[in-house]
């Protein structure tokens, strides 16, 4: 069968763009898919046209020059087109695409994935009030359009996402009652050893916390937000000391605040991973369940590629580097020249940028003593409203895999597609049935990836093409 | 310590589970086994059609009896019962229609055919164009989501030994009955059931009987929530659609379209070339669905056999050991044939008579 393209890569943030560019340059035709609208990913988020003159930082610079590099080269890249299934087909791929209200199909030989990573927030009492926001998802509304989350606000989290957070709301004129992170400040120093692989970006990290210190932001080390009190909106935050695993342990103090960015980790998005056919293991490390991918992004499945923080939650820089080793593997299989020497200095690049990235990641793992924070009440499902009472009773009377829920109550059912709160289910089921970490995979995927609207499918459609098929047995 | 069981049931799907507890009343010591999670085979993903307008004529008073279980399960399993229609576009499914259903009707379902205007003042909001459409009041449906929970919450109550996760990879006779070894300790039982769905195959082959099965990939759709568009179950005359909006607003679309896969390679995929023309026909019948989005697609597996009645009895040489599935409108009939089965099993006389898996399957049913 032939093929629209020799390779679709899938997401356009640092590692699907430098795939396709890598691609590019060895001379196979790509095409680059997106649903937001320029390039850039997570990380590197365009802003939006109404805050363009908005002051430049490291993360727009290295978003404009991608875009730029993506521009020059002979890349065709579809922004604002989301992707909602992938099929095998003979010997390509086929791609499912939405773009505005319209369905679009495409081939490629081979599919290359860079779909990244989506925000943990465990939840705790009062997470759904409104002012709280996702400490990964904070970061999209300043970069996207220079939005604060509040007037007065507490970050808290773990790893250096909150530090940068912290510093980001600083810089655009907001004000931190608090940063409360359950690390302990000699965590960090035990973790400075494998930063140092990336000199770079550890120092990036110490003027965040050296900037509120100076300024005399309250850092408190090895604590944990445990509740959140507000009806319309956030006005109070609860947060008590921790213990090394992160179980909550003195007395309750408050803070006032009217918002509140709160997370815990981030999960590699491998839901189009898993529909092309990829199995998954639980590597806690790389942030949870992921394919089996090497360093230069190969898979067990033929012209299949995965990288960036979709295959392993390693951060942005070494996204960079694997996307272009997938993008020059992908090439390799298609008889590109490679040269020995820049996929030498890639993989060891790789490796320096994932050291860093393990040691980030390390810090950001939620540790057990999280699941002690919930009460009954706490809802843990939003789109079905169901709360933790619910979901430990189902799994009490025997229910305790993640499909087994999802059949029994819904979670998972929802417009989320089970992103939402499917960590949390898998993580409240290892708890209350004494299953080990790691144990309880999340649900199977189905199709499509994003909700579709039925005409968006159906379109094109004529009623004499119905197969007369055999009727049913009488 | 190892007990041997009265009864070792392999395949915890609406078949496994029924027969487990009429065998559990009457005091037999059973053991159901899954390789899954209970209810999650066919039983958990089909689209919970509880309809007399697609059953076979001569499995009517099966799918009568079938119903009166569902009625009576009530809440508890998403039962509803608005009725349902199926309609004809074009002359030649109105023929279609006419003949089939008035066929059904003397089997004993209150089917009637009713006028266009009927229909539009029950359901507005269906296409223009249908030129016939018959009516049956006990059609409904279930949420098939539920059955692993129910079957899993009444088992329990009944005391019946229940491993989920916990696939029988070996089958072996011996003088006591039969060994089934599993990853976790193996199960000695005196008698055998297999109600495996799509992996009967396999599984009976292992005690030496080649059962010629066949397996097919349904698929179903669902969409978001919605306003309230429709009541009844809609069917299609060709019987390439059914869909029903459940109380929480979503819409259901099925339609026996096929998918991709085998039992023995994973769960099945869906591929839109069947997917597509499925709901554009659900939105040529009701065009307001356009505006749903869908969440999500999948595929579950159904097993028949070359006449498409079902295997229920015992199974041909092998004594004590049963066989139960390949049940066209499975769903609809499991909870009351997995009844019989338990009194076949029990030696008692069964209300209806079942359907020996030792026929010959090229003749005609008596
Ligand atoms: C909300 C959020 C904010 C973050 N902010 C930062 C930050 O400020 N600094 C930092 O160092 N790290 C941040 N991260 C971590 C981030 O994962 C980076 O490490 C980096 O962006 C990873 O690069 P990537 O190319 O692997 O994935 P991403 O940059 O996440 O790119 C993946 C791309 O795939 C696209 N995509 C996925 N699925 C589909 C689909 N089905 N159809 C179409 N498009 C699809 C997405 O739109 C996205 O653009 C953030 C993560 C999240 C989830
Ligand atoms: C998509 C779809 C739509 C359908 N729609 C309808 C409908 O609307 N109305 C209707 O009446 N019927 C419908 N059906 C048919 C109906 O679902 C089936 O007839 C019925 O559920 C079959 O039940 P079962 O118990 O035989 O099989 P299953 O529910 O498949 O149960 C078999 C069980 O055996 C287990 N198993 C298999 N091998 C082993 C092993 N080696 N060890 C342990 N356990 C094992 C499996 O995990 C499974 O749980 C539909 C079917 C499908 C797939």
């Amino acid at each position: 069968m032939t093929a629209d393209c020799d390779i679709a890569v899938l997401g356009a943030g640092p590692a699907g763009a430098n795939a396709a560019i890598q691609a590019a340059t060895g001379g196979c035709s790509v095409v680059l898919l997106d649903e937001a609208a320029q390039p850039g990913g997570q990380v590197w988020r365009a802003k939006s046209t109404s805050i363009l003159s908005a002051p430049a930082n490291s993360e727009s610079k290295a978003g404009d020059a991608l875009r730029r590099a993506v521009n020059q080269s002979d890349i065709t890249h579809h922004g604002s087109t989301r992707v909602w299934q992938i099929e095998r087909v003979d010997d390509v791929w086929r791609l499912y695409l939405l773009q505005g209200n319209q369905t679009e199909k495409m081939t490629a030989r081979a599919l290359i994935l860079a779909t990244g990573a989506r925000e943990f927030v465990h939840p705790i009492p009062g997470w759904t009030t409104p002012g709280v926001h996702g400490l990964a998802g904070a970061t999209a509304l300043f970069k996207d359009a220079l939005i604060l989350p509040g007037k007065n606000t507490v970050v808290a989290g773990a790893g250096p996402l909150a530090f940068f957070v912290a510093s980001e709301i600083r810089r655009l004129g907001g004000q931190i009652a608090a940063v409360i992170t359950p690390n302990s400040r000699s965590e960090w120093l035990r973790a400075i050893p494998a930063m140092s692989a990336r000199p770079d970006l550890l120092a990036r990290g110490a003027t965040w916390v050296a900037d509120l210190m100076t300024s005399g932001i309250p850092i408190h080390w090895r604590h944990a937000v445990t509740a959140v009190s507000g009806t319309s909106q956030v006005d109070a935050v609860h947060f008590q000391r921790v213990s090394p695993d992160w179980s909550p342990v003195d007395k309750v103090r408050t803070l006032n605040a009217d918002s509140l960015c709160l997370g815990h980790g981030l999960i590699p998005d491998t839901q189009a991973a898993q529909l092309a056919g990829l199995e998954l293991t639980y590597r806690a490390e790389l942030g949870g369940w992921v394919a089996r991918v090497a360093p230069d992004g190969i898979t067990e499945v033929k012209n299949l590629f995965v990288c960036g923080d979709g295959a392993g939650i390693l951060g942005a820089a070494a996204a960079v580097v694997q996307g272009r080793l997938a993008g020059l593997a992908a090439a390799t299989g298609f008889g590109a020249q490679r040269s020995e020497n820049l996929y030498q200095q890639l993989l060891s690049q790789h490796a320096r940028a994932a050291r860093f990235g393990r040691a980030a990641t390390a810090l950001a793992l939620p540790r057990p003593g999280l699941n002690r924070v919930a009460t009954p009440n706490t809802i843990i499902c939003r789109c079905e409203s169901l709360t933790l009472a619910d979901i430990r009773d189902e799994i009490r009377t025997g229910a305790t895999s993640t499909n087994a829920v999802k059949a029994g109550l819904r979670a998972g059912m929802g417009p989320c597609g089970g992103r939402y709160c499917q960590t949390a289910v898998s993580r409240l089921i290892e708890h209350t049935a004494n299953l080990p970490e790691g144990s309880v995979a999340p649900p199977t995927p189905r199709p499509p990836l994003r909700p579709v609207p039925l005409s968006a499918m159906a379109d094109d459609f004529n009623y004499d093409d119905l197969p007369i098929s055999k009727p049913a047995p009488l | 310590m190892s007990t041997t069981h009265d009864i070792a049931i392999i395949g915890g799907g609406i078949m496994g589970c029924a027969t487990a507890l009429r065998l559990a009343e009457v005091g037999m010591r059973t053991i159901v086994l899954d390789q899954g999670d209970l209810g999650l085979g066919a039983s958990g993903v089909n689209a919970g059609t509880l309809s007399l307008q697609i059953k076979r004529v001569k499995l009517m008073p099966y799918a009568l009896a079938g119903h009166r279980e569902w009625e009576a399960m009530g809440v508890a399993v998403g039962f509803k019962k608005p009725g349902g229609y199926t309609l004809a576009f074009t002359a030649r499914e109105a023929a279609l229609l006419q003949e089939r259903q008035s066929l059904k009707a003397q089997a004993g379902a209150p089917i009637r055919f009713v006028s266009i205007d009927e229909l539009r003042k029950a359901e507005p909001n269906l296409a223009p164009g249908i030129v016939a459409a018959s009516y049956c009041p006990e059609d409904g449906y279930a949420n098939s989501s539920l059955t692993g929970r129910y079957y899993r919450l009444r088992m329990r109550a009944a005391d019946i030994d229940v491993r989920e996760r916990c696939p029988a990879t070996k089958i072996s006779q011996t003088s006591g009955g039969f060994r089934i070894e599993t990853p976790q300790a193996p199960v000695k039982c005196v008698r055998l059931l297999i109600a495996a769905g799509g992996w009967i195959k396999p599984l009976a082959g292992q005690l030496g009987v080649d059962l010629p099965i066949n397996v097919r990939v349904n698929t179903a759709s669902v969409t978001e929530r919605m306003k309230p568009l429709f009541s009844a179950v809609i069917g299609h005359a060709t019987g390439l659609l059914t869909m029903k909006q459940k109380t929480d607003g979503t819409v259901l679309i099925g339609g026996g379209w096929q998918g991709r896969g085998t039992p023995q390679s994973g769960r099945g995929t869906v591929t839109m070339e069947t997917v597509i023309p499925n709901l554009a026909l659900a939105q040529f019948a009701l065009p307001a669905l356009g505006s749903a989005r869908v969440t999500r697609c999948w595929t579950g597996f159904e097993a028949n056999v070359p006449d498409f009645y079902p295997l229920a009895g015992q199974l041909p040489g092998v004594a004590n050991a049963f066989v139960l599935g390949c049940v066209r409108g499975g769903f609809t009939i499991g909870p009351y044939i997995g009844r019989l089965m338990g009194d076949f099993i029990l030696g008692r006389e069964t209300e209806l008579s079942l359907f020996d898996p030792g026929r010959d399957f090229n003749e005609e049913l008596q």
